[in-house]
């Protein structure tokens, strides 16, 4: 076939029955905490069945308290929280549903146990009950969010009625500089697109920035379409892919390993594939990025100050910035690296996998926070904690000053009691700078793991190329 | 759910671009294990201003929200589209929705009425000029009025799965129960190698156990 996109190439051999509204088969479910609880009730009560017990995988991430290992009993932080792990665990049990519970080897946030078990593989189509599915995108897996009633679809029937995403190409040329990272390649190309650029697509991410990046990397850019408007990113799977997945515990092995890597090299998009939508961003010349605003597009450079809204020609985008630096309790033209910040947080399923903790380990290793600086370190695994704590980076993170926790998504989100307090300025490497996303009246800059390791050095916000 | 052919009602501007769905409805809400009980939740961080829109005693009552571009971004979590239901409104007219997020709508009993960019600020303009001002939804036309902006039979943008569903009263699960042999010839042909999840085996996932865990971050070097 001819002028076909990726996307377009595994959403036909996932068809079930086209239609006006495709019915497509989906091949891993991954659920949550959060997201979940209803749809099990709602299936209880029509007396339905898991379809494919086989086909779903959970773990506890959103409520898990991230102060104690877990296990022995540990409590979760309140009786709402307590009460979600609890029917998660009697639902995965009914059900016969994988759970990887708090305190388990393998318990860690939905969006990096997937890939790091190997469940997460090129050509598959993956849903959560949670938008940054698309963080699975980075293996050329069609993975996207959906709503807890499409939930309960997929776990009744293991399919999912959903239109055809149209698609869109964002090709990422250049070779960026040192000390520019996938999280700040990811926030220029949304600060210059736009959070609305990718609505109603799926965008598949290209160029040679692109292939530059390690599967950590891709799944940092990934994780971020969403942020773009997108209903997911995805990257065509190469020798980076197929070396990551190698020897992982559900990857295939032996023939079927041969078999499924002659498919996987099949998945890219045609040279004169056609997409609704193309952008090219060049990123040779990007600085560490930060964002200033209330949403990902508000995103500047370290090197640049605050914007002035009254120099903005589109008066929605003028009020919406107004309104943000009303919240965020900044002053236009100010420096960004005069903005002092109280907490720093490293950590989410954008930024909390081995090469981010190395990045940021790299960057404090023999010096200490400031004194006005609260800052926390919380792995994405328990994996992932293990092995930083076998590589001496748990010893780096506290003799800094920081707090190593254990895995969950914590302070991204704000609802397992790890939040920034009211009128508070965090600069985090997760994902959404959202009004209230760490806590109630809590102001985020969304940074790289670098930035965040050498603006708790600084007190303020900082380069990692600011130190030496 | 009940046939939805057409409503009317009050409309209350919402005129912010980019809402997202954390602000309408707050992450501490999510502990919360029912679908319903959510209204006192909806924009409950903005509420806290006692001039906030919900808050006015001439907007009790309206039933049709009017919001800005690009509504309803961001989290997956449906809770958004319960707490509108939950409050009292019956549909969103917007010029954009976010994606998830306009399937969510439907799927709480909620239409998403997606204008054009004129009509949206026409509306706009119309229900804060004047609280009482009522628009006429004709779901199953796909077409809107609003006499207090001199709108009268604009179409409006709903998804062909969501039309059939409001319609007809159809829950999503509703339509898959005759498509169970279709799924099943789906899946006798699927590829041997897609994974499998390991239930009924604690430790999944264990290095200790499985053996099989390879060291993070060490692929390509
Ligand atoms: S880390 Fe944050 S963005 Fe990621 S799944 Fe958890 S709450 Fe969602």
């Amino acid at each position: 076939m001819n002028r076909t996109t990726l996307v377009d190439r595994i959403w036909e051999r996932h068809l079930v029955e086209p239609g006006e509204t495709d019915l497509i088969y989906i091949d891993l479910h991954l659920l949550h905490e959060v997201s979940s609880p209803q749809a099990f009730e709602a299936l209880r009560s029509a007396g339905r069945v898991v379809r494919r017990p086989d086909l779903c995988v959970a773990t506890a991430d959103h409520q898990v308290p991230t102060l104690i290992d877990g296990g022995g009993g540990a409590p979760a932080v309140d009786a709402g929280g307590a009460r979600q792990l609890l029917l998660q665990a009697g639902n995965c049990r009914e059900a016969g549903i994988e759970l990887h519970p708090l305190g388990s080897p393998g318990q860690g946030i939905v969006h990096v146990i997937g890939p790091q078990m190997g469940l997460t593989q090129p050509g598959m189509t993956i849903v959560c009950g949670d938008s940054h599915t698309a963080t699975h995108g980075a293996f050329g897996a069609i993975a996207f969010g959906i709503g807890t009633s499409e939930v309960e679809h997929v776990l009744a029937t293991q399919t999912l009625r959903t239109a055809r995403p149209r698609t869109m190409a964002v090709t990422v040329e250049g070779t960026v500089r040192p000390g520019v990272t996938a999280k700040d390649l990811v926030l220029a190309v949304i600060a210059r697109a736009g959070t609305r650029a990718g609505v109603g697509t799926l965008v598949e991410f290209r160029g040679a920035a692109i292939r530059a990046l390690s599967m950590e990397g891709r799944m940092t850019v990934c994780n971020m379409a969403v942020e773009a408007g997108a209903r997911s990113g995805l990257i065509a799977p190469d020798d980076t892919t197929f070396r990551y997945l190698e020897g992982r515990e559900r990857s295939p092995r032996g023939r079927l390993w041969e078999r499924a890597l002659d498919h996987w090299r099949t998945l890219r998009s045609d040279d004169d594939a056609v997409f609704d939508r193309e952008v090219t961003v060049d990123v040779s010349a990007i600085a560490p990025q930060v964002s200033w605003g209330t949403n990902p597009g508000q995103t500047t450079s370290v090197d640049a100050a605050v914007p002035d809204p009254s120099g903005m020609a589109d008066p929605a985008e003028r009020n919406a910035a107004e309104r943000a630096l009303e919240y965020m309790g900044l002053t236009p033209g100010t420096a960004m690296r005069d903005i002092p910040i109280d907490i720093v947080f490293i950590g989410s399923c954008t930024n909390s996998r081995m090469e981010d903790l190395r990045a940021a380990a790299e960057v404090l290793r023999g010096r200490r926070i400031a004194s006005s600086v609260r800052a926390l370190v919380v792995p994405g695994s328990a994996l992932v904690k293990r092995q930083a704590e076998a590589e001496g980076l748990d010893r780096v993170f506290t003799a800094a000053g920081f707090e190593w926790r254990s895995p969950g998504c914590s302070m991204c989100v704000g609802i397992n009691g790890d939040t920034v307090a009211p009128g508070l300025r965090c600069a985090s490497t997760s994902n959404r700078n959202f009004e209230g996303r760490q806590g109630p009246g809590a102001r985020t800059h969304l940074v790289s793991p670098e930035t965040a390791a050498a603006t708790a050095l600084a007190g303020h916000l900082a380069a990692a190329d600011d130190l030496v | 759910m009940k046939p939805l052919t057409a409503l009317t009602g009050r409309g209350m501007p919402l005129a912010r671009a980019d809402v997202d769905t954390d602000q309408i409805i707050p992450a501490a809400w999510l502990k919360k294990t029912t679908r319903t009980g959510y209204g006192e939740g909806l924009f409950s961080q903005w509420r806290q201003d006692p001039s906030f829109i919900t808050n006015r005693p001439e907007r009790r009552g309206a039933t049709i929200l009017v919001a800005g571009p690009n509504f309803g971004c961001g989290s997956s979590r449906e809770h958004a589209a319960w707490a509108l239901r939950d409050f009292g409104f019956t549909a969103v007219v917007a010029p954009g929705f976010g994606d998830i997020f306009r399937n969510n709508l439907p799927n709480a009993g909620l239409v998403p009425a997606q204008v054009s960019a004129d009509v949206a600020e026409s509306l706009l303009r119309a229900t804060t000029r004047d609280p009482y001002a009522e628009i006429m939804i004709d779901v199953v036309g796909r077409t809107l009025g609003c006499p207090a902006a001199g709108v009268a039979g604009a179409p409006f943008r709903l998804d062909d799965l969501a039309h059939h569903r409001l319609v007809n009263g159809l829950e999503l699960l509703d339509l898959a129960l005759s498509l169970g042999p279709s799924i099943s010839a789906y899946e006798r042909a699927r590829a041997p190698w897609l994974p499998v999840g390991q239930a009924g085996s604690p430790g999944a996932g264990s290095p200790s156990r499985t053996g099989a865990v390879k060291a993070e971050g060490t692929e390509g070097t």
